[in-house]
C-alpha cells in the first residue's frame, strides 16, 4: 500500500487512471440519462416526479461516501502523517459538498410535488443539511490557517469529530419518523425497487462514482503541485536572504 | 416530444433537479481542471527559473 501512496508514482498512476475514470463518467452518465429520463417508466403513484431520483439518490449517496472517505483519509494523515492521504482529505471536501448541495436541492423540487412542502425540518433533511455545513466549515477551515501542517490536522480533527454525522444520516429514517421514506435499495430482504428504476439508478450511482475518482485524482495532483510551489518559494525566499535554503521539498516527481 | 418535456406536468421539477446537478457538477470539474492546469504552469516556470539560476554565468566562480 505504502508503495502507492508516494507521491511521485501516484502522479504516474493516476495520469494512467484519469483518462479512463473520466471516459466511464460520460459513458455512464449519458447511458442513465437515456435511460432514466427516456426508457424508465413513470411510478405509478409518483408520476415522472420518480426520475428526479436518478439524480437526487446518487448524490445523497456519494455525500456520504465522501465524507467516510475524507474521514478515514483524516484518520490516515494524523496517524501516519502521510502527506497524500492529507491532500485525499482535501480534495475531496468540495466534491462531497458539490454532492451534498445536489442531493438537497434535488430533495427539495421533489419534496414540493410530493410532501406539499419545500422542506421539513424532519431527521433526515436536517442531519444532510448538518453534513453541508460539516464540509463548509471543514473547507474553511483549510482556508484560515495559513501553515499548512496546521490547517491539516485541526480539519482532519474536524472531519472526524463531524463523522459521527454520517450513521445519524444513514438510520435518521428508522430512528425517528420522518416524512422521509426509508431505505429502498439497501435493505437486509433485498431493493423494494422495480428493476425497470432500478438499473438506470445503479448506472447513475456508478457514474456518480467515476465522477469523483476523476474530479479527486484531478484535485490531488493540483495539491501535489501547490505544495511543491509552496516549498520552491520558500527555498529561493531562504536562498535569497542567504540562508541554508531547507530541502526543496519532500515531494518530487512530475506535475 | 412535447409530452417528454412535459414529464407528465412535473417538468417544473424534474428538469431543473437535472439542470441544477449538471451546472453543480459540470461547474467543479471546470475549476478542478484550471486549477491544476495553472498549478502546473507554474511550476514548470519556477523550476525552469531555477535551473537557470544555477547555470554558471560568465565569469561566474
Amino acid at each position: 500500500m505504502h508503495r502507492f501512496a508516494n507521491p511521485t508514482r501516484f502522479m504516474r498512476l493516476s495520469a494512467r487512471i484519469l483518462p479512463w475514470a473520466a471516459g466511464l463518467a460520460l459513458v455512464l452518465t449519458l447511458a442513465g440519462l437515456v435511460w432514466g429520463l427516456g426508457y424508465a417508466p413513470p411510478d405509478y403513484q409518483q408520476g415522472d416526479t420518480v426520475r428526479i431520483m436518478f439524480v437526487h439518490v446518487p448524490a445523497a449517496w456519494m455525500a456520504m461516501f465522501s465524507y467516510t472517505f475524507m474521514a478515514v483519509a483524516s484518520a490516515t494523515a494524523l496517524i501516519w502523517k502521510h502527506p497524500l492521504a492529507d491532500f485525499s482529505a482535501k480534495a475531496a471536501a468540495p466534491i462531497g459538498a458539490c454532492f451534498t448541495f445536489i442531493a438537497l436541492v434535488t430533495g427539495s423540487l421533489w419534496g414540493q410535488p410530493m410532501w406539499g412542502t419545500w422542506w421539513v425540518w424532519d431527521a433526515r433533511l436536517t442531519s444532510v443539511l448538518v453534513l453541508f455545513f460539516l464540509y463548509l466549515g471543514y473547507m474553511a477551515l483549510w482556508q484560515a490557517i495559513e501553515d499548512p501542517q496546521k490547517a491539516s490536522r485541526a480539519a482532519a480533527i474536524l472531519a472526524l469529530v463531524g463523522f459521527v454525522n454520517v450513521p445519524i444520516i444513514k438510520f435518521s429514517v428508522d430512528w425517528w419518523y420522518t416524512l422521509h421514506q426509508p431505505a429502498s435499495v439497501l435493505r437486509l430482504d433485498g431493493p423494494a425497487i422495480h428493476p425497470s428504476i432500478l438499473w438506470p439508478l445503479l448506472v447513475m450511482a456508478l457514474a456518480f462514482k467515476a465522477y469523483f475518482v476523476t474530479v479527486l485524482l484531478v484535485r490531488i495532483r493540483s495539491e501535489i503541485n501547490l505544495r511543491k510551489i509552496r516549498a520552491m518559494q520558500q527555498a529561493r525566499i531562504a536562498e535569497e536572504v542567504g540562508f541554508a535554503a531547507p530541502p526543496a521539498a519532500e515531494i518530487t516527481g512530475r506535475t | 416530444m412535447s409530452e417528454f418535456l412535459a414529464m407528465g406536468g412535473y417538468a417544473a421539477f424534474v428538469w431543473p433537479s437535472y439542470l441544477i446537478a449538471a451546472i453543480v457538477m459540470l461547474g467543479l470539474l471546470v475549476v478542478s481542471v484550471r486549477t491544476w492546469r495553472d498549478s502546473k504552469s507554474t511550476l514548470e516556470k519556477l523550476q525552469d527559473g531555477r535551473r537557470d539560476r544555477r547555470r554558471p554565468r560568465d565569469g561566474a566562480t
